[in-house]
């Protein structure tokens, strides 16, 4: 394999050449000035000097913008449980569904992608705004209620509609509603490798469905979980659209700030700092995940 | 004190030529399709413009004039237009930005100088608007249109008319109905306004007592909108919003019972403006252009159009009565006469001002 590898050297220019180049100018070089611009400081309103100061990342850590780095956090978190509930049930149904529905099914999580975020975060407002389908359904229905109770004499008052839109309620919606294909496909790809002579046999062994579910399914599908968290946790952080278009002051999110620092405040050091905290936050995160979990391996060993 | 020396427009000029080079090549189509004009110039010119800002047939008209085909992209915000082009320009001929982004561009060398010879329809600017202070003797930009900051109401879901900022920052009596500006500038200094100080050298005392009005008033306010108060206005999201006159002006056709007030402790007034950026490609054509908006008859046909007020007597004179009297285009002297133009105040303020907004946002 290793002496394949070595003589097709040409070969392997050609095919890994582009990606290396791609990845090096257009991710990696942005990157590093990013970076840069993080230990620098304006000088004037076109200039950045990059002294390295620390100040911007003090100025980052600080109560107000830490406070607002964890709620994203959180807002993840519970985007990606929510998910995770959501999309188990669906991965399973699609694996245990026949061939020709499983093709339809899978076509129809993915279908989404066709359409632009923007299109769908703005489809989402019509949907939820005071005047939206949700609440003019329930306010068809209301009338409808009010009739009734009218015949039987009871008096219901004027329908309010719901506050669905621009909270933190809505944010978190919107962002179930992004992230769910993720997290549905990577869970999909594990169930189906899943040998289903194992659940036969869990079963056959007396193990009720639950069981079998709890101590069989679920342990062979971890790395198809834990892959699926990372993929809808990760971009939910760092979420810009959904927070903006659907949420209110209360439900802004890191990534509205970094947005403001590039844009109106014209901060871009303040921004860069931002960014990377953020990104070292999530390395972190990722980190630990890796070490409990070889750690709990190694113990079951 | 710089250790790589490097500023952000020569680091990303150089990163984003290619990019800009063929997104306004491909824009443009194949540049032998221009013949050349008596100016030496390509019969053509790149228009960078806000949405809903021209005539019906303002560009035809100038190509009809002149032979010169104009291109037009938009922009929605000033920040949008300003980092378009710090790192060079793209390709643009002529721009619209507002006042205090005239001063941000003078400062960073940003526009080239306007030949006032080849402008003679200056003369038709109503004496206000012929020398600006955010531009002393109007060396590199011409008025387009000026606009005002105020409240735009629904008639029927207001007692009166809500004449005092008080009925947004400060008051539960429309309380879920309020649409504020999500811009830090806009807000704080409105906030100055209506505390009865001037836009203009607000105090950080003062800023933070702002922040604390804004924090209060927050559970009454609906939504913080980027300048779509209008459609929210005219949608029933909300009943009160601060928004700009001309935008008000605009809905106020479809739905009579909308209408705008400039508050009586004052507003900010703003101005946007044409300019020729740096390295403009066709200077000729963009001074021609100018001088071409700045006429009667095609000022005329865009203020007709966009509902703004114009600072161009001679167009004034050609509009009908719905325009010259509607006091939401025009309000009345007394409410103006305390409205004042803010100014750019320095990279630090303005980053107080945001993270004021981010502290009132997360609070």
């Amino acid at each position: 394999m290793d002496e394949s590898w070595r003589r097709a050297k040409g070969v392997f220019a050609a095919v890994g050449g582009p990606p290396i180049m791609w990845l090096t100018f257009f991710f990696l070089t942005p990157l590093a000035i990013i970076w840069a611009y993080s230990f620098g400081e304006n000088k004037t309103l076109v200039e950045i000097a990059i002294s390295g100061t620390l100040s911007n990342y003090i100025h980052a850590i600080q109560p107000l913008y830490f406070g607002i780095i964890l709620k994203s956090f959180v807002f993840a978190t519970f985007t990606t449980i929510f998910c995770l509930i959501l999309g188990f049930p669906v991965a399973v149904a699609i694996t245990f569904a026949p061939e020709k529905t499983k093709a339809w099914l899978l076509l129809l999580v993915m279908l989404p992608f066709w359409t632009n975020l923007l299109i769908r975060t703005y489809a989402l407002m019509a949907v939820l705004r005071a005047e939206g389908f949700v609440n003019q359904g329930l306010g068809a229905l209301w009338r409808g209620a009010s009739l009734l109770a009218g015949i039987i004499g009871v008096r219901l008052g004027a329908f309010e509609p719901l506050p669905l839109l621009h909270n933190t309620f809505a944010v978190v919606f919107g962002l179930v509603y992004v992230q769910l294909p993720f997290m549905v496909l990577p869970l999909y790809a594990a169930l189906d490798r899943l040998d289903r002579s194992l659940l036969e046999a869990s079963l056959d062994l007396g193990a009720s469905q639950f069981t079998t579910f709890r101590r069989v399914v679920i342990p062979l599908a971890t790395p198809g979980i834990v892959s699926g968290v990372l993929v809808t946790l990760i971009p939910s952080i760092g979420a810009y659209l959904t927070p903006d278009l659907l949420g209110g002051p209360q439900s802004m999110m890191i990534a509205n700030i970094i947005e403001r620092q590039f844009k109106t405040a014209d901060n871009w050091p303040f921004g860069s700092a931002l960014s990377f905290v953020l990104m070292y936050l999530t390395f972190l995160a990722i980190a630990v995940q890796a070490v409990v979990a070889r750690s709990r391996k190694t113990r079951s060993v | 004190m710089s250790v790589l020396g490097a500023s952000r427009r020569s680091l990303l000029s150089g990163l984003g030529a290619a990019a800009v080079g063929f997104s306004l090549e491909g824009l443009s189509g194949c540049a032998t399709r221009y013949p050349r004009g008596r100016n030496g110039e390509e019969a053509r010119l790149n228009f960078y413009n806000w949405d809903t800002y021209t005539g019906k047939t303002t560009l035809q008209d100038f190509k009809a004039a002149t032979g010169v085909e104009v291109k037009m992209s938009l922009f929605a915000t000033n920040d949008e237009l300003f980092s378009k082009l710090k790192a060079g320009n793209p390709g643009f001929d002529v721009i619209v930005p507002s006042n205090e982004f005239v001063t941000r561009m003078i400062l960073s060398d940003m526009l080239e100088p306007l030949d006032l010879k080849k402008i003679p329809n200056r003369i038709n600017l109503l004496p206000a608007f012929q020398d600006a202070a955010f531009d002393p003797g109007r060396r590199y930009s011409m008025p387009y249109t000026w606009l005002v900051l105020g409240i735009g109401y629904r008639k029927s879901k207001t007692d009166g008319v809500p004449d005092s900022w008080k009925w947004l920052m400060d008051s539960d009596r429309y309380s879920g109905r309020i649409g504020l500006f999500s811009q830090a500038d806009d807000l704080i200094e409105l906030g100055a306004k209506y505390l009865g100080h001037s836009v203009l050298n607000i105090p950080t005392n003062m800023v933070d007592q702002i922040a604390e009005m804004y924090i209060r008033q927050k559970p009454h306010v609906k939504i913080f909108h980027n300048d779509e108060g209008q459609d929210l206005l005219l949608a029933g999201d909300v009943d009160v919003v601060m928004e700009y006159n001309g935008d008000i002006a605009q809905v106020m056709q479809e739905d009579p019972d909308l209408a705008f007030v400039v508050p009586k402790e004052g507003s900010i007034i703003n101005s946007d403006c044409l300019c020729i950026p740096k390295g403009a490609p066709r200077p000729d054509n963009a001074h021609q252009f100018i001088n071409f908006v700045l006429g009667a008859k095609a000022g005329a046909e865009i203020y007709s159009t966009i509902m703004y007020p114009t600072p161009n007597a001679a167009a004034l004179a050609l509009m009908p009565e719905s325009y010259r009297l509607n006091p939401a285009i025009f309000p009345p002297p007394a409410a103006m006469a305390k409205c004042e133009y803010a100014a750019f105040e320095g990279l630090r303020r303005a980053q107080l001002y945001d993270e004021t907004l981010t502290r009132i946002f997360a609070a």
